[in-house]
């Protein structure tokens, strides 16, 4: 490998390593308020994960995340970035290593998106050839085009405006990110692709986040560790979403995460992490015994016509085995057919829509992998929670 | 006071009929402009140093009192009182104090528009939104920055309309300001108040320095301010 050319490094800084973050009995209790906004809050958030802080409204979840960067400051207690005390940090200059992005987003409105990105930079001196690469960096990086950096936010959409802010936090890419409700101003389909292509960001930068919401499928989807908070900003529980879902650690927790819990579960997993069964694959006018025999080694009572590219033909009938080849005799459709990238959660939708038990999985070219039952779903709930992506790994 | 009023001979009545009989006459204003030159340029004097020591007063007054809440009532108050101040009754409480001329004008200008300016750059700092406050803090600006990179900056248009409601309304103002001995239009007009050439001249050339002025301070809002006019 030859050495980095410096030129060509001058622009983006090194990545400086994601920061770990610990809440040490936490307490912020508003003057002239005898119940504390956030009581002896405690966690650690490792290394670039996403914590999500997640709860009803009035539950000191934006309050716990504001103590971070002394935006609101810690009545009892501590908060620890990379071991070192908040409390003893300048305000400004501990916010200028510390992305931050809110609902509303807060773009300057007089300034282009260019100068809003290049805020905390301008504040830390850099020089303008650096402002100048890492703005163009960062607006790739958010899937915005390059001309959009001369434009003053008024005329972009919410999404636009939305990427501009997650750009602007990113700046001088701080060791962590705080964000609060950074998507909850924006219509539910953007919001879903916004949610994915920050997930897609994360798990290229890998930032240590602290992301607030107070939609609870939000924070199953983005979190690495959930922290659920109730009201007086007690910490209900703080687990992988998995857990989370599996194993509620009370009352509070359960009903806050849904009846539907075991379905939220699923969709943590794709059809790909679990272990199909091997299906019954015969071809029309190949020897009934050897159907028979590939019927009886399988967990799948039917057999599954294919044809000569693998692509499902769909389930055979006793009828069809009766004679001395296989004949094109069908029980139902190969329907319905699972991708292997589908959500548990989707493909069990699929098959109760379908009134099936078992439905065919294929890969990308169509052809058959493996078939998936309502059995294994339900094995699937079982998985232990540590062997369940999360977050940016779940993507 | 009689001395203030009497009436100063501008013009031959013998020679045209027109001039003769107070007429609008086109021919005695264009031979006669030369005498409205130094009053203008004395109006646009009193106009625009009322202006701005008015502006430096009350802007000051304004960010010390967007930090301090508690100042905004005694300053509105203050200004208040001396905005209700008719200006004729204030050259005259002053000329005891200040004598005649200029300074006593000034006095007078300034602390009326003192309210308005104060009003307009305290209500612009008031209306920058709470989020772009709250984003600019969270991304580590100090109050300093705060304040000089983002709520001035966002306060313009209406610090702006602030100046100009403040400069036509001193233009009309200042037509008084001879009453205090500072000459300018005014003493222009009411030097042959019956002569309609004269009034029309006189208090036209007021008119067109208040559009004059307002104009300008409009293009300078434009120059100042190029974001708010961006729309999708």
């Amino acid at each position: 490998m030859s050495p980095p050319d410096p030129a060509q490094h001058q622009g983006p800084s090194p990545r400086p390593a994601a920061a770990t973050l610990e809440f040490r009995e936490a307490t912020k209790v508003y003057p002239g308020q005898a119940e504390p906004a956030v009581e002896r809050l405690s966690l650690t958030v490792p290394s670039g994960d996403v914590c999500v802080l997640v709860g009803p409204s009035g539950c000191g979840k934006t309050t716990a995340m504001r103590m971070v960067n002394r935006m609101i400051d810690i009545t009892d207690g501590d908060i620890l970035l990379d071991g070192a005390s908040v409390r003893e940090r300048r305000p400004a200059e501990l916010r200028r290593q510390i992305g931050y992005a809110i609902q509303q987003i807060g773009l300057f409105p007089h300034l282009s998106v260019g100068d809003n990105i290049a805020t905390v930079p301008r504040l830390l001196g850099w020089d303008s050839a650096r402002i100048r690469a890492r703005v163009e960096e960062l607006l790739r990086l958010v899937s915005l085009d390059p001309d959009t950096r001369d434009r003053y936010p008024a005329q972009l959409s919410g999404g636009q405006r939305q990427r501009v802010g997650v750009a602007r936090a990113l700046a001088v890419d701080p060791p962590l990110m705080l964000m609060d409700e950074p998507f909850g101003a924006i219509d539910p389909i953007n919001r879903e692709r916004l949610q994915n292509e920050f997930l897609r960001l994360q798990r290229e930068i890998r930032k240590t986040v602290v992301f607030v919401t107070h939609d609870i499928d939000e924070a199953i989807k983005m979190g690495d560790r959930i922290a659920v908070l109730q009201r007086g900003g007690k910490l209900a529980q703080y687990a992988s979403p998995a857990e989370l879902l599996m194993f509620p650690a009370s009352r509070f927790v359960e009903d806050f995460v849904g009846a539907d819990r075991a379905l939220k579960r699923l969709a943590l997993q794709r059809v790909r992490d679990v272990d199909l069964w091997k299906a019954p694959l015969v071809r029309i006018g190949e020897p009934v015994a050897e159907a028979r025999a590939k019927l009886s080694e399988s967990e799948v009572p039917y057999p599954l016509a294919i044809d000569a590219d693998a692509r499902p033909l769909g389930w055979l009938s006793e009828k069809g085995l009766t004679g001395e080849r296989v004949e094109p005799e069908y029980r139902s459709s190969a329907r319905p057919l699972l991708d292997l990238d589908d959500v548990l959660r989707d493909a069990l939708s699929d098959l109760l829509a379908e009134e099936a038990q078992y439905g065919a999985v294929v890969d990308a070219q169509g052809g058959v992998v493996g078939v998936l039952s309502i059995e294994i779903l339900g094995h699937a709930l079982r998985t232990d929670p540590e062997e369940v992506p999360s977050g940016a790994d779940a993507l | 006071m009689i001395e203030l009023l009497a009436q100063v001979e501008i013009r031959d009545r013998s020679a045209d009929s027109c001039v003769g009989d107070n007429g609008f006459c086109p021919d005695w204003i264009v031979d006669n402009f030369d005498r409205y030159v130094d009053p203008l340029a004395e109006h646009v004097l009193l106009t625009v140093v009322a202006v701005a020591i008015g502006f430096a007063i009350s802007f000051t007054l304004a960010l010390v009192a967007y930090r301090r809440r508690w100042l905004i009532a005694p300053v509105t108050q203050v200004t208040g009182v001396l905005y209700t101040v008719p200006s004729i009754a204030a050259f005259f409480l002053l000329l005891p104090i200040t004598g005649r001329g200029f300074t006593t004008a000034e006095i007078a200008l300034v602390s009326y528009v003192l309210l308005i300016i104060f009003r307009n750059v305290l209500a612009g700092l008031d209306n920058v939104p709470a989020e772009t406050k709250d984003a600019g803090r969270g991304m580590g600006l100090t109050a300093r920055q705060l304040l000089w990179r983002v709520e001035v900056p966002l306060a313009l248009p209406e610090i702006m309309a602030g100046l100009r409601i403040a400069a036509t309304t001193t233009v009309g103002l200042a037509t008084l300001a001879f009453f205090a001995g500072a000459g300018g239009l005014g003493e222009q007009i009411f030097a042959d108040i019956t002569f309609k050439s004269n009034v029309v001249v006189a208090g036209g050339l007021a008119i067109v320095l208040a559009a004059a002025l307002d104009a300008l301070i409009l293009l300078a809002q434009r120059l100042v301010t190029p974001w708010a006019g961006a729309h999708r």
